[in-house]
């Protein structure tokens, strides 16, 4: 008996293991697709489309399309605005966000809940709707730069950067974290005589590694990936241009999708990096706090 | 004291001769053709070349990817941020006159007498913009199948007819030799449905609007003319004669040379890799439906922004860059139609007996711009949902006549757009 029991454990591990491949596989699809393309002649990389060549180094491989790409737009210029702009926003908006989570968490000052249901209904509103009202008012602000005051911030890295620290759903995840975190030790740190700014920064922050890197994480997806709109309309010099807009670069008549491929190549490397780094942080916080991203 | 006025007279001299006094006007100028190494070199050349030609004006360049230039320049003219010089695509240049982002080019009719017409861009009786090319649609195909077929090959002056068309569509899908008999690039939304698919209406005598009075869209939209083209239109994919809507856009690039399409539907930008492809390919004319072949027309054009300070520097460089030897390097450059006559014979491929030299005829025979009015961006878009839906199965006369609701609504919102 204790044999066939053995038996069934090992086959059940094997079938488990060969479906979490099977899923890693199909998830695993698009990005091998992608990498495969981008060393592939355009029209070789369609005419495999219809196969399954297409997830295949097969036939005329090369780094051409790279070659290519980089010579018909500055990818590593877009490749830096989108990082510097992600950085220094996703570093702002954790800091600031954070602060107003604490605050609405534990300072119990009046009107803060309502305050806090407020900046969560902002959530509803999808950005297209105020896109038009926020370039009118971007594009008449101050801005003391090297040359004084000047007026106006387009086709600056700040206006790619001010609008998206102030975020709801950082402030909401922060918010959620905090209110999980065990109370004693807050009321502990008063008791000791700790200031509100020392208990944020050496009792609540160090405990909130998982919530950071989910934060992280998705901002970081938000302004790397999907910063299309605002840029488009508030930047019009390619000294400022970010990853999404460079896109645009190779849709021409005919598209060269093979330079395509190589162009989203080279702008994933970043965020897989990334993700590698934070992703135990990541999948800790979804585990303890219900959010998906 | 004597050397007062000497050193005031150095001073006056210097300051007069300094680089500030001395310094061009600068003028900046936008284009659609980021990304685009052989666009972006010609018109880098003639900013350069104008730069060097003269001292009063320097022209500066940002270059944006065509697919989000429209919009890049609708959010500079709200924020009061638009260049000097603009280029604006033929159809959508009423559009960007009427809301105020452009002003009228001062420039001589007689300059640009020899111009294909729709290289030049009028709205409400001013010049506002000019093109250094026009693009083009044909028919193409190989001689090998038509003679495999038995059909005759048809001429501006003698194009098929509507039964020869379809004679020769059904002719080839009985053969079961392709996968389709024509290809029309249902892949290729956008602007490519009014541009390559209305004149296929007007051909049957309808319109997008009503080009009389530009107020309605009422009797040529969804009248006996359009109800007819409409029916066609939807049996061209019942009968399976072309890919519907779903066409995949790799099938739309690689079909006809891959042999399974023996007919498409497409323009002269799309021309070369064919002429490599196949020594007996064929340009031929659009077919008549009984209101005369038509192709439409307008392709990317120069005008100057509202907002610029220096027409006349504007303007200068656009006539600067209205020269022959340009306008023939962009057609070689990538493969559009030159606009002149002078300028086709310097091209590689627009010359008399050059390979492309059916694209300039059928320009100045068939070509017609599509509405020229600020509500075309509106019912362009209108009428692609409707020819899609109708594609997909919808009952043709409703689809129109919705469509035709809506272009009306549209005008009426907009006090009529100006006319």
């Amino acid at each position: 008996m204790a044999v066939v029991s053995r038996d069934n454990r090992g086959l059940r591990l094997a079938v488990r293991y060969l479906v979490l491949v099977l899923v890693a596989v199909v998830f695993m699809f698009p990005l091998v697709f992608m990498i495969v393309s981008s060393l592939k002649p355009t029209q070789q990389l369609l005419s495999d489309t219809a196969s399954l060549r297409a997830f295949l180094p097969v036939g005329d491989i090369s780094l051409d399309n790279y070659f290519a790409a980089f010579a018909r737009a500055p990818v590593g210029l877009f490749v830096f605005n989108s990082m510097l702009i992600t950085i220094i926003t996703v570093s702002a908006s954790i800091f600031l966000c954070s602060l107003a989570a604490f605050s609405f968490v534990y300072l119990n000052w009046r009107g803060s809940g309502l305050v806090l249901s407020i900046a969560l209904a902002t959530l509803i509103i999808p950005f297209e709707t105020i896109a038009i009202p926020l370039l009118l008012f971007v594009s008449r602000l101050p801005w003391i730069g090297m040359n004084g005051i000047e007026i106006g911030w387009l086709n600056t890295y700040h206006v790619q950067i001010i609008p998206w620290i102030a975020d709801a759903l950082t402030i909401f995840l922060f918010v959620q974290y905090f209110k999980d975190l065990p109370g004693e030790l807050v009321e502990a740190a008063r008791a000791e005589g700790a200031s509100w700014w020392q208990i944020y920064r050496k009792v609540v922050m160090p405990l909130s590694g998982p919530v950071l890197a989910t934060a992280a994480i998705l901002k970081s997806l938000k302004m790397y990936n999907e910063q299309y709109l605002w840029p488009l309309i508030v930047v019009q010099d390619e000294a400022h241009r970010p990853i999404m807009v460079g896109l645009g670069y190779f849709f021409q008549l005919d598209v060269a999708w093979g330079e395509v491929m190589a162009y989203l190549s080279v702008i994933t490397v970043p965020v897989l990096v990334f993700y590698l780094v934070l992703q135990r942080a990541f999948i800790a916080s979804i585990a303890s706090t219900g959010v998906k991203g | 004291m004597r050397k007062l006025p000497r050193i005031a007279t150095t001073l006056v001299a210097t300051i007069a001769l300094s680089p500030a006094a001395l310094a061009a006007t600068e003028l900046s100028m936008w284009y659609h053709g980021a990304g685009n190494e052989v666009e972006s070199k010609l018109i880098n050349q003639i900013v350069s070349d104008f730069n060097a030609s003269q001292s009063d004006w320097t022209v500066t360049i940002e270059s944006f990817p065509q697919e989000s230039y429209n919009d890049s320049v609708v959010a500079a003219a709200l924020a009061g941020n638009l260049p000097d010089i603009i280029d604006v695509d033929g159809p959508v240049m009423p559009n960007w006159a009427w809301s105020g982002y452009m002003q009228p080019l001062p420039i001589d009719e007689a300059e640009i007498a020899d111009f294909l017409p729709g290289t030049i861009g009028r709205w409400d009786g001013k010049i506002y913009s000019i093109g250094l090319w026009d693009a083009a649609v044909a028919t193409v195909t190989r001689r090998s199948t038509l003679e495999k077929f038995d059909i005759r090959v048809p001429t501006l002056d003698a194009p098929w007819t509507a039964e020869e068309f379809d004679a020769a569509l059904m002719k080839i899908k009985d053969s079961g030799e392709f996968d389709y008999p024509i290809d029309l690039g249902m892949a290729w939304t956008g602007e490519w449905y009014p541009y390559a698919f209305s004149p296929f209406l007007q051909s049957f005598g309808g319109d997008i609007v009503d080009r009389s009075t530009y107020q309605t869209a009422e009797g040529v939209l969804n009248g006996d003319a359009a109800l007819a083209f409409g029916e066609w239109w939807q049996s061209l994919f019942t009968r399976e004669l072309t890919p519907g809507t779903s066409q995949d856009p790799a099938d739309r690039e690689t079909g006809f040379i891959e042999g399974r399409y023996a007919i498409q539907w497409n323009g002269n930008w799309a021309a070369v890799p064919m002429l490599e492809a196949f020594d007996d390919v064929l340009f031929l004319p659009a077919p008549d439906f009984g209101n005369g072949p038509t192709i439409g027309a307008a392709s990317w054009q120069f005008g100057i922004s509202a907002s610029s300070e220096h027409p006349d520097g504007a303007a200068a460089f656009i006539k600067f860059a209205l020269q022959d030897k340009y306008m023939a390097a962009f057609s070689d450059g990538i493969g559009l139609i030159p606009p002149t006559p002078q300028s086709a014979a310097m091209t590689e491929k627009y010359n008399s007996g050059g390979p492309l030299e059916v694209f300039y005829g059928l320009s100045k025979a068939q070509a017609l711009v599509r509405p020229v009015t600020p509500g075309y961006v509106v019912a362009a878009k209108v009428f692609e949902k409707a020819l899609a839906d109708i594609a997909n199965g919808a009952d043709v006369a409703d689809t129109l006549d919705a469509a035709v609701d809506e272009i009306n609504a549209d005008i009426e919102k907009n006090g009529g757009y100006g006319h």
